[in-house]
């Protein structure tokens, strides 16, 4: 098997919790990640899913060097990253992106959709950015027409189709996605969704996807990474979790998944 | 007879029809769900029960009636009275419905206080008693506590006993576990049952989440751009919905037990299909 693109290693984090500070000393410590490792191979669209305070926005936002860990090793295309500095991690910037929750808080208001798009590729010293805009713009399906659009003049899933055109224009290895279909109406869902297994395969990408939808991330992802109080609990081929879950946190997460179909006594 | 009653409640923003011609029931103690995607105009409907909607929305025609008397012929001060003794509303987001500068407890009792004037100390003792039937430990304490001191699901349990407080007999819930886990969501879902079940309250559920629908409600109310596209009960529309735009909202939720189906969304062609209903509508009914 060629290398990971990922490999993750004993990372722990822990925040200070402020609202528990005693009168004199330090504010105790709340451990959010205790030694959480696994791998991402080249070209997986790996679903990272746990429910609120499990640590899988911490986790994404550690891997790609967003926040800083306690211990622990990030190799990326097999380069130590753990600690590296904002002008050595500069170049990988490019190559490792994320598309957010809220598009709408994470667009700039005052930009227009074409100035949003550009921002990495100026920052990364990108040329022929205008043609650049264009093709990003055509590759998430949104209409030329919409570079000199504001972010409130679009549809919740037009506004995410905008922060996926920004993460690709730099031809990324990796994108991150954190509960970027969760706003959306189930429609606008699944076109986001198709948009992005879309782009997996046509420009090579490899995908992290945080979630707590199951039911999206068995339609998506190849694999699967449960997460629970800091610790994965559960790591299997996305088939394999969902037709024989092992872990009792994952079935109770199952479980719990409300089909719509009628079930008398689902409630009891 | 019909506990609430919308007939033909249309509304708007300046031209922009926001209701069309809306007609609805809930029966006592029956759960009706409204359905409908962001923009249907399903949060409208439950706002316009309870008079809670935004100055700019204008009613341009039609009744609700609330236990027999129709909201809209009564004057303000009398209507916000018979809505405070007779509905409640459990909100989406209880962090937002709640005061954070503020302690929980006197937040739920100044409700009962100010609409329905009862003393401060009956109200906190009736609230006690609700917390408890919510499954809260220790009530007192939670009452003396701040909105950011209690979980998600302790938030919404609080706000689903101060809904429940003054005995409504209609409570209007607007997506009341969107922004819960699956698993909190589910105790949230099953305590909102046992609430209305054990209190006989009817029950208006507005959600876009039909997998909540098919285990909570009885019967539902389909909306898209502010009309109504079918009125069923959840027995048949999971069996055989009846309108094309149903049946295209029902394949497009995603099923894990349904790996193979592949992303669908909402067709176009249907969307469009709906919409040239929804023109029709409009032009027959000029303003």
């Amino acid at each position: 098997m060629s290398q990971p693109l990922f490999e993750i290693r004993d990372l722990r984090l822990s925040f200070a919790d402020h609202a528990h500070k005693p009168l004199f000393g330090a504010s105790p410590r709340i451990e959010v990640l205790k030694g959480v490792s696994f791998d991402i191979q080249r070209g997986d669209v790996i679903g990272i899913v746990g429910g609120s305070g499990s640590g899988k926005s911490t986790l994404g936002r550690a891997m790609v060097r967003l926040l800083e860990v306690a211990s622990g090793e990030i190799r990326f295309d097999g380069q130590d990253i753990t600690h590296l500095g904002e002008t050595d991690m500069r170049p990988l910037r490019k190559r490792i992106q994320m598309i957010f929750q809220d598009p709408m808080s994470s667009l700039n208001p005052r930009h227009t959709v074409a100035a949003i798009i550009a921002g990495p590729l100026r920052l990364h010293g990108f040329d022929q950015i205008r043609e650049r805009v264009d093709l990003a713009l055509s590759q998430v399906g949104l209409p030329l027409a919409f570079r000199s659009r504001y972010p409130h003049e679009l549809s919740g899933g037009q506004r995410q189709r905008v922060g996926i055109a920004r993460a690709i224009a730099t031809e990324p290895d990796f994108i991150l996605a954190d509960e970027v279909v969760s706003g959306l109406d189930v429609s606008s869902q699944a076109q986001v969704l198709n948009l992005l297994e879309r782009l997996v395969s046509d420009m090579g990408l490899t995908l992290g996807f945080i979630s707590h939808d199951l039911s999206v991330i068995r339609r998506l992802c190849q694999t699967t990474l449960v997460l629970h109080h800091g610790e994965i609990v559960e790591l299997a081929t996305t088939e394999a979790l969902f037709d024989a879950p092992q872990a009792q946190y994952t079935r109770d997460l199952l479980d719990a998944i409300p089909l719509p179909e009628v079930s008398p006594g689902w409630l009891d | 007879m019909s506990f609430l009653k919308l007939e033909g409640l249309s509304a708007q923003v300046g031209a922009l029809p926001i209701l069309r011609d809306v007609s609805l029931q809930v029966e006592v103690g029956e759960v009706r769900a409204l359905v409908g995607e962001s923009g249907a105009g399903k949060s409208m409907i439950g706002k316009a029960i309870l008079g809670t909607l935004p100055e700019a929305i204008r009613i341009t025609g039609g009744s609700i009636h609330l236990d027999g008397e129709n909201l809209l012929a009564m004057a303000a001060r009398e209507r916000r009275h018979l809505i405070g003794a007779k509905a409640a509303l459990i909100p989406q987001d209880p962090l937002t419905a709640l005061n954070p500068a503020r302690r929980v407890g006197p937040q739920i009792t100044n409700r009962l206080v100010d609409i329905l004037g009862w003393r401060r100390k009956q109200a906190q003792a009736r609230v006690i008693e609700l917390l408890d039937e919510v499954h809260i430990p220790a009530p007192e304490r939670v009452m003396r506590a701040y909105p950011h001191e209690l979980s998600g699901g302790m938030r919404q349990r609080i706000l689903i006993a101060s809904a429940f407080a003054a005995q409504p007999r209609l409570i209007v819930a607007d997506e009341p576990t969107t922004a819960l886990d699956v698993t909190v969501q589910k105790q949230i879902l099953r305590l909102i049952r046992d609430m209305q079940q054990r209190h006989g309250t009817a029950l208006l559920f507005v959600t876009h989440d039909l997998g909540v629908v098919s285990k909570l409600c009885q019967s539902m109310t389909v909306l898209y751009g502010g009309k109504v596209l079918e009125d069923t009960t959840v027995d048949e529309f999971f069996q055989s919905p009846a309108h094309v735009y149903s049946a295209a909202l029902l394949a497009a939720t995603p099923k894990y037990t349904d790996p193979d189906g592949s992303l669908m969304s909402v067709p176009e062609a249907v969307t469009r299909s709906v919409e040239a209903e929804i023109a029709a509508h409009d032009h027959r009914r000029p303003g």
